[in-house]
């Protein structure tokens, strides 16, 4: 994966895309997310269904890979079985 | 990351809400992806290499943008102002294209080339016939989203290009998804082809707020659309602003009922026009914006907060805030340079440069990046020691007298002061003895007589230097705008000229 790449999830209806980062491998669900979903769905991992929140940003822990979820579910997104963090959104004015 | 996706996430997650309003159209977001897939696939099938818009803004704009996208070929918004012989010249650069237009226009231009034209009804229908067919097409990559042709003051237009990647930067660095509550609603009145209104259509929708459309900008009807629809949130051009405020002030409306903030930017705003506004406007928020086509729209913001500390303050470098751009974006690095490009330090005028993932400073011939990835604006400025962004006008637009340089901003400003004065602008003239000296051209306000000669040396000698003492005067009947309220300063040297 690379920034642009989309991942989707193989337990559950998540995908995000790549915003920053390549080369990892991003689980939903406690799954490895994969570029073409399977005809059958896997199920969640429990400790890996806080699920997904359309629009909200999420990083890893050392900041090198950013995701951005551009369809909800109900697994949540790991890498090696860590959580990734919600980013901080800090509010700007509208400006267009 | 293709810019459709921004329509796509705003449709699945709310799909009934209006995004859109237009005339007496109202568009959901579902409604707006639908004709956005219809027309993807009426474009694709056409096989023409851009999308243009030669028109007034409407839903037509919106759809052909995000059409483009999932088509995988630019959208060319253009001026529909410019001449017949200047719009022939920009077609055949972008033939075959696939045109969406006022077809009478069309008709006067002619276009060779294989174009495929529709007028924007036509456009809207057809796009909404085939919806129920189009089904997501192939991967349609992530090149090129928008092309728009730069104003050309010397040679011809320059075709800039702006990749999905630096827009979605843009949006995703500037705004959170869905932050609108579904009260919102921003007024947007700058002609499509500008890139204030494309950034619009993106920011806003992929915050779920909703678009007011206004065709064609005129203070009354934005005035009354701003009331019928409760805008809470608007941009504006300083010229504009400024004919809003004539118009309240001649008591033909009362302040818009929902209107919570304002930005602007797209010009220079005078120190005497933000202070009336913020009077007249006291419980809006304030938003000055400084971009460039080139660099996807905003770069450097002043919030509401920053307006109202610097309009309170009684110390002069703060209260000067007011006049200045605010600080970078968190997502861009600015810097100021010399001549020679090299970095100037902090409250020395320079050229000011930029770097981001939504700078695109690309062209169709060119990129003007350098090889560290930063982009030359042309703009000249400075930055205070709280890192806030003065602009001195246009790098071209600097008069130097004998070595020294003159930005026009600070006599205009003192020019601006005096009461008679409606408008005022300053500009080099040729001069044997310094190479450069100051012209200055002055508007004065209806029915009253223009200041003498020596009145205006006298005022401009005691706030300034004397080297801003002007050697030539003109008082005229008006100043030269193109349709964007930008000062045409090339118009005025030429008649200092003759």
């Amino acid at each position: 994966m690379k920034p642009g790449t989309k991942l989707k999830s193989t337990v559950c209806g998540t995908e995000v895309m790549v915003i920053r980062g390549s080369g990892a491998v991003v689980e939903c669900g406690g799954a490895p997310m994969v570029e073409e979903r399977p005809a059958e769905p896997g199920s969640i991992k429990p400790g890996f269904a806080q699920g997904t929140q359309i629009g909200k940003r999420y990083v890893d822990t050392a900041g090198t890979l950013e995701l951005l979820c551009v369809k909800p579910g109900q697994g949540s997104l790991s890498i090696g079985g860590v959580p990734l963090q919600l980013k901080d959104a800090k509010p700007l004015p509208a400006s267009d | 990351m293709n810019i459709s996706l921004i329509l796509q996430m705003a449709a699945d997650t709310e799909s009934e809400r209006i995004g859109l309003v237009c005339d007496t159209r109202r568009w959901s977001y579902g409604a707006l992806l639908r004709a956005a897939r219809g027309a993807a696939l009426n474009i694709s099938k056409s096989t023409c290499s851009y999308v243009a818009l030669l028109d007034e803004s409407s839903e037509a704009a919106a759809i052909a943008l995000f059409a483009a996208a999932m088509a995988g070929v630019p959208y060319v918004p253009l001026n529909y102002r410019l001449s017949n012989t200047d719009l022939g010249a920009l077609l055949s650069r972008i033939a075959p294209a696939y045109i969406i237009a006022d077809t009478d226009r069309i008709r006067q231009l002619s276009p060779e080339g294989r174009h495929i034209v529709r007028s924007r009804a036509a456009f809207v229908a057809e796009a909404e016939s085939m919806a129920d067919a189009a089904i997501p097409t192939d991967d349609p990559g992530d090149g090129i989203a928008v092309q728009l042709f730069t104003s050309g003051t010397t040679a011809a237009p320059k075709a800039a290009l702006l990749r999905h990647a630096n827009l979605v930067s843009y949006v995703l660095g500037t705004v959170e998804f869905g932050s609108a509550s579904p009260q919102e609603a921003a007024l947007v009145s700058v002609p499509p082809y500008h890139i204030a209104g494309i950034a619009a259509l993106l920011t806003s929708i992929y915050a779920l707020r909703r678009i007011l459309l206004l065709p064609a900008f005129d203070p009354d009807d934005w005035l009354a659309l701003a009331a019928s629809e409760r805008a809470t949130n608007a941009f504006l051009v300083p010229t504009m602003l400024s004919r809003v405020i004539a118009r309240m002030d001649a008591g033909v409306s009362a302040h818009p009922p929902a209107l919570r903030a304002i930005s602007y930017g797209g010009g220079r705003m005078p120190t005497e026009l933000i202070e009336r506004a913020l009077k007249l406007f006291p419980d809006t928020d304030f938003t000055n914006a400084y971009g460039l086509t080139e660099t996807s729209s905003t770069i450097a913001l002043l919030g509401p907060e920053e307006h109202r500390v610097a309009h309170a303050s009684s110390d002069p470098a703060v209260r000067a805030r007011l006049g200045s751009v605010g600080r970078p974006l968190p997502t861009v690095q600015i810097e100021i340079r010399d001549e020679d490009g090299k970095p100037l330090p902090l409250g020395e005028r320079g050229e000011i440069y930029v770097r981001g993932d939504q700078v695109s400073g690309e062209y169709r011939e060119r990129s003007a990046l350098d090889a560290k990835g930063w982009f030359p604006t042309r703009d000249a400025g400075w930055i205070d020691a709280e890192g806030f962004l003065f602009l001195a006008g246009r790098a071209d637009d600097v008069i130097v007298r004998g070595g020294e340089n003159i930005s026009p901003g600070e006599i205009e400003d003192v020019l601006l002061s005096h009461p008679v004065i409606a408008d005022a602008a300053a500009v080099a003239v040729p001069s044997t003895e310094w190479g450069e000296a100051v012209g200055i051209a002055v508007v004065t306000k209806p029915n009253l007589p223009p200041p003498s000669e020596d009145e205006l040396r006298t005022l401009i000698r005691n706030r300034l230097r004397s080297s801003r003492v002007p050697e030539r005067i003109a008082v005229l009947e008006a100043l030269p705008y193109n349709e964007m309220g930008k000062l045409l300063r090339r118009e005025l040297r030429k008649l200092f000229q003759s």
